[in-house]
């Protein structure tokens, strides 16, 4: 029996359902020693700010139990350097492209959006609204529906289209259902969820706080029950949207788990820093659980958890 | 086209053939086979702790002190955190999960100079490793090391043997000299008429080196420590503050950049400072 490992987010088909996750996966070419990067769903860069960025002084780390904080502050070239290199670089691999995309202001992400339309060799943008490491908490477009849909408004306005939008969002909120359902309205083509989870460590030497930026964003397998409550939620309110899923996952069953809950793509990011080629393993391990579960295919097990009881 | 970050590496399980106390240290030898044809003095490996079911879930970087023909690699290991008690609890005959050679190394002098080796605490293990090759090539191998107290120098039978003049220096005194490994040193260079310094220890130290070798006029090349995530360069938590090529001063990795960067260029004062 054929088995069909395919898998369309917002329109965009990819070849296999397993991503990077992005700012966990630098642009791609650290992870090529490791993998042939063609062989994964896509490769998801990491969040692409306008001009170059120094991010966050260090500490920028701290690993917790099950998990890790960090404090990067979206450091990167800038959208020119990065569209000169990087993605030429990851379409000559034969990779498919999700470029990741952060402003400091819903303006900066339309003009972010310009430098993308007519670039070839991107299969879909990721409009990052939720990094949790900027100065100002108020600026986590994602925290608040008008916000998030007047970034993704710009976006959708500039693209066309052209080029399916993913809104990634952060479960810091009270209802993630309701802020999915305003960038949808407002354009988005998919979710991409979720985002790391504001937190902090104190040392317990120095009596302050241990990372630079003071907060930092938690991610790893401690975050995984979070991220399947979202996109469960959300693929609820929200009956047949795209989702990328994301948060903690780090063997074939933990994306099974997530593709139940309603994902169609599953991203891997923490689990790469143990491991840099846990997105190449976790793809064939969960290519396996499929096909023992019986499924032929990976759309049929998009939503499964959400069946009605026989 | 840019060839691939950190092309030499390999992931790979590794044997631990050995694993014995030195002081207050673990002397850790793997068996690595044929990668040891590219792993050069000042590069790193990382190794995957805990076990299947840990709740430890990054990497961690260590130093190879030393690398043999016959395919293995050692390691000198400071019992501190959970990741580094784990590894040193291994059994003789486990396996652990391994990316080398990973980052810089050490460059080698074109003509057999004399060279100052400069370790701090377990920071002295990579220097072993570079002694041996800068002997081979015929320089002139003098190694200072220090640390606060007599049990964490780390300093080999064999790897002395690397070495023209060895000096040990404590900060308690219960070893070699009294004081600090930084403060004769500019003695020490002009005396010898060292013309380049190599170092590795705690980020105060290899800051004082920088200034003795600027003023000495030498160069100076030292391997960093920042704590790492990943160690083949995705997580961008291991930056440093260094002066590049066009001036400008950038958060570079300590993992593909590094560990091993000219104290020069490495922006001290700016460590932990946002730029």
């Amino acid at each position: 029996m054929s088995f069909d490992f395919s898998t369309t987010l917002g329109g965009a088909w990819f070849p296999a359902p397993l991503f990077t996750a992005s700012g966990c996966a630098s642009s791609g070419k650290e992870l090529a020693q490791f993998f042939p990067l063609r062989e994964i769903g896509a490769v998801v860069t990491k969040s692409i700010m306008l001009k170059a960025r120094a991010g966050r002084p260090t500490p920028r780390m701290a690993e917790t139990p099950s998990g890790m904080l960090n404090s990067i502050g979206l450091q990167g070239p800038g959208i020119d350097a990065f569209l000169a290199d990087d993605v030429p670089w990851l379409a000559a691999q034969g990779a498919r492209i999700v470029v990741s995309i952060a402003g400091e202001t819903a303006e900066e992400y339309g003009v972010l959006a310009r430098k993308l339309r007519g670039v070839s060799g991107i299969s879909a943008v990721e409009v990052n609204i939720s990094c949790p490491n900027v100065e100002n908490r108020g600026l986590v477009f994602a925290c608040d529906p008008n916000s998030a849909t007047e970034v993704v408004k710009n976006v959708r306005g500039i693209i066309g289209g052209d080029l399916p939008i993913l809104a990634k969002l952060t479960p810091d909120v009270t209802n993630i259902a309701s802020i999915a359902s305003a960038v949808i309205n407002a354009g988005a083509d998919g979710i991409a969820m979720i985002n790391t989870v504001l937190g902090m460590v104190i040392n317990t030497d120095t009596m302050r706080p241990h990372l630079g930026g003071k907060t930092g964003g938690l991610s790893g397998p401690a975050i995984r029950p979070i991220a399947v409550r979202a996109i469960y939620q959300v693929r609820q309110a929200i009956p047949g949207v795209s989702i990328l899923g994301m948060g903690g996952v780090a063997s074939g069953k933990d994306a099974f788990e997530m593709i139940l809950a309603g994902a169609s793509g599953v991203s891997v990011g923490t689990a790469s820093f143990g491991d840099p080629s846990a997105v190449y393993h976790i793809q064939n391990e969960l290519r396996e659980i499929l096909i023992a579960k019986g499924f032929t295919s990976v759309k049929e097990a998009v939503g499964y958890a959400h069946r009605e009881q026989s | 086209m840019k060839l691939p970050i950190n092309k030499s590496a390999t992931q790979l399980r590794a044997t631990i053939l050995s694993n014995r106390r030195v002081g207050v240290y673990h002397q850790i030898v793997l068996e690595v086979g044929e990668l040891v044809k590219n792993i050069k003095p000042g590069n790193f490996i990382a190794i995957s702790v805990g076990g299947e079911t840990s709740k430890m879930v990054l990497r961690r970087a260590f130093a190879i002190s030393r690398v043999n023909d016959r395919g293995t690699i050692e390691l000198i290991i400071s019992p501190q955190g959970s990741g580094s008690k784990w590894l040193c609890s291994q059994l003789e005959g486990a396996t652990v999960d391994v990316i080398t050679p990973l980052g810089t190394a050490f460059g080698i002098p074109t003509e057999p100079v004399t060279a100052l080796l400069v370790g701090g605490g377990y920071g002295s293990a990579p220097l072993f490793g570079l002694a041996e090759v800068l002997k081979s090539r015929g320089c002139r191998v003098i190694m200072a090391l220090g640390a606060s107290t007599a049990a964490k120098i780390y300093a080999p039978l064999e790897g002395k043997r690397a070495a023209t003049l060895l000096k040990i220096f404590t900060e308690d005194g219960s070893a070699g000299e009294a004081g600090r490994v930084t403060d004769s040193l500019a003695d020490l260079i002009a005396e010898h008429d060292v013309r380049v310094m190599y170092s590795c220890g705690p980020m105060p130290m290899l800051e004082a080196l920088s200034n003795i070798a600027v003023q000495s006029d030498i160069a100076h090349q030292c391997a960093v420590e920042e704590s790492m995530a990943c160690g083949v360069g995705i997580c961008m938590t291991c930056v440093m503050p260094v002066k590049t090529e066009d001036g400008e001063v950038k958060n570079l990795r300590s993992c593909i950049d590094g560990p091993v960067m000219d104290g020069e260029n490495v922006q001290w004062h700016l460590v932990g400072e946002q730029l």
